[in-house]
């Protein structure tokens, strides 16, 4: 392409020509080269559609009526948007499932990792973490359909068991209660439907915790437990006061992760409840589920760009309240 | 008391192993019961004989080779593009100074804190504007020469390339592709690996996008074409277990070759991410 070590001549030893000029054109055009595979897709596929979808949440549209049906509404889409009781009810359910998800997880994760890394090594150590991290690359709605035939009402094997476990001797009694009641409709009943969401998304999540977790267990020196030994701390207290504070950026980073990403759940409610206005009660309806039905079931584009900055706002601020409490903590563990 | 112990800690992790692979067994077994069977009471738990059935029912119910063929093109693709362009970003990014560097790279880190959900319904419209709806080109494109991608080989070129080395290739009269290709990308093939590994996996799997973008059922992947067929009236479950336990199986292979490789990857990628 050019000589690079003309370049390194002074200056003044070339001359201004046609062809120098065309060179040093190049040569400031190289890196725009390399880097212009962002810039065009970021622009029309990121910059262009956000700017766009602030102008489309003032607008009315039916995108199959076309782009000249669009009519400028004013704030009509933001103001029908929060009265609607369904947006509210998304809202409440996400918050409701991030909680009931997250905290199962990481209080399964944080004590299996702990255990794993004190106790166990090589290839024992890698064949249980590595099993319990399958779940994490399977896919999310062929893990949901399985449970959706796991959680059947009728005939479900889940039922099952806890009916053959009400039979069985010794802990019969703790589950004499379920011919009774049989049978649980998981998924057919508003109240029944969250935590049968959350059991999922804790199974399929923990195992990617856990190898987090793991690492950050790894990064503490045997050095510190020993110290720790020789002070006479025991067990317990090797884990509580030396080994938890050590991984507080790793819990911070993890629950960072975990917040993010169920904030936005879709796929485990959308499949359980068969893509069906949330289920029962609108029970599974979560707010990325909700803009869904909004914007591809009712066709409001308009509304559904509305909802988009709503739910952005409600992101944001939720994320900006866990740093705010945990970032400095979480960030300065180490420390 | 050691042993008691060391028995108590299997025992924890086993029933842990237990949980997480139940769902994986018992689809591998449902795939091979008719409709009644998986319902029946006592719950049958050994391998069934009504498989080849099954498979019949499945291909009838969705063109299940086609749409597996869909999946792993996308991803494929998808793959293959975003190692290309996210390298040749952070080459850029690494190699250069130029003017507004840094501002392009400040707006591509805060992009990245852009939820994806924001994006949906933009998305969707410029995709339709463009007119390249309901096309596999929309699903792999568009993301290609994602921040985070960038981001993540960049970080790693910064550990693993020194600049001498760049000034080196420089003044042996090298080219700024020659450095790019021939030297820079062998030297991160493990960052590559790792963006492809998470994005592969990521394609593969993905079902939103699928979801607002496909509409006709031969361009369906296999993610958008189980869960169609869900709410069919009647739905023969043998045959739907059957394909979702096919649609798992590669990459559950890949992961019983490449376990540590894909673990390492994928929460690399989410730290970094």
């Amino acid at each position: 392409m050019q000589t690079s070590s003309e370049e390194k001549l002074p200056r003044k030893l070339e001359k201004p020509g046609r062809a120098s000029r065309i060179r040093a054109l190049r040569k400031s055009l190289v890196p725009w080269f390399f880097i212009s595979p962002f810039l065009i897709l970021f622009l029309v596929f990121n910059a262009f559609p956000l700017g766009f979808s602030i102008f489309l949440s003032f607008q009315e549209w039916n995108p199959v009526a076309g782009l000249n049906s669009m009519k400028f509404v004013g704030f009509k889409n933001y103001l029908s948007a929060v009265d609607d009781p369904w947006l509210w009810k998304s809202i409440y359910n996400t918050v409701w499932l991030a909680f009931a998800a997250n905290i199962p997880q990481h209080l399964i994760a944080i004590p299996i990792a702990y255990l794993l890394v004190a106790s166990l090594k090589g290839t024992v150590r890698h064949l249980y973490t590595a099993t319990m991290f399958v779940p994490f690359i399977t896919s999310t709605v062929a893990v949901s359909l399985i449970f959706f035939t796991i959680y059947s009402a009728n005939t479900g094997i889940l039922n099952q068991w806890l009916l053959a476990l009400s039979t069985m001797p010794f802990i019969g009694g703790l589950f004499s209660w379920v011919p009774d009641v049989m049978p649980i409709r998981w998924l057919g009943k508003s109240d029944l439907l969250k935590p049968a969401i959350a059991f999922v998304v804790v199974w399929k999540y923990t195992g990617f915790n856990i190898v987090i977790y793991s690492a950050g267990f790894l990064t503490i020196s045997k050095d510190l437990y020993d110290a720790a030994k020789v002070d006479g701390c025991n067990a317990w207290q090797q884990f509580w006061y030396v080994a938890l504070p050590m991984i507080r950026p790793f819990i911070f980073f993890a629950v960072t992760l975990s917040i993010i990403g169920s904030l936005q759940l879709f796929e485990e409610p959308y499949v359980l409840t068969s893509g069906n206005s949330g289920g029962v009660g609108q029970a599974g309806l979560t707010a990325s589920y909700y803009l869904y039905l909004v914007g591809w079931e009712w066709l409001e584009m308009g509304q559904a760009a509305a909802i988009s900055w709503i739910l952005f706002l409600f992101i944001a601020v939720v994320t900006s309240v866990h740093f705010y409490f945990n970032g400095r903590k979480g960030l300065e563990g180490n420390q | 008391m050691r042993h008691l112990s060391k028995i108590g800690l299997h025992a924890v992790m086993l029933i842990g192993v237990l949980i997480t692979i139940f769902p994986f067994v018992w689809v591998a077994l449902m795939g091979t019961h008719t409709r009644g069977d998986i319902y029946s009471s006592p719950p049958p738990f050994y391998v069934g004989n009504n498989l080849l059935q099954n498979y019949a029912e499945l291909l009838d119910i969705m063109p299940f080779w086609t749409v597996l063929f869909n999946s792993l093109y996308i991803s494929v693709m998808g793959t293959i593009a975003a190692v290309l362009f996210c390298s040749m970003c952070a080459f850029g990014f690494y190699a250069y100074n130029f003017k507004g560097k840094n501002l392009i790279f400040g707006i591509m880190i805060a992009s990245m804190m852009v939820p994806p959900v924001l994006m949906l319904i933009p998305s969707f419209l410029t995709l339709k504007y463009l007119g390249i709806l309901d096309t596999h080109f929309a699903l792999w494109f568009p993301g290609a020469a994602s921040a985070f991608g960038i981001f993540l080989i960049r970080q790693y070129m910064g550990n693993s390339i020194t600049r001498d080395l760049l000034d080196a290739a420089k003044v042996d009269g090298a080219s700024d592709f020659r450095i790019y290709w021939s030297i820079v990308l062998p030297l991160i093939k493990p960052a590559l690996a790792t963006l492809a590994i998470v994005i592969f996996i990521g394609l593969w799997n993905n079902f939103l996008a699928p979801l607002i973008i496909l509409s006709s059922p031969d361009k369906f992947v296999l993610t958008l074409a189980l869960r169609s067929v869900q709410s069919i009236a009647n739905s023969p479950w043998g045959a739907i277990m059957l394909g979702t336990f096919l649609s798992m199986v590669p990459l559950l292979l890949a992961f019983m070759f490449f376990s540590r490789q894909m673990m390492d990857g994928l929460t690399a990628g989410a730290v970094k991410g």
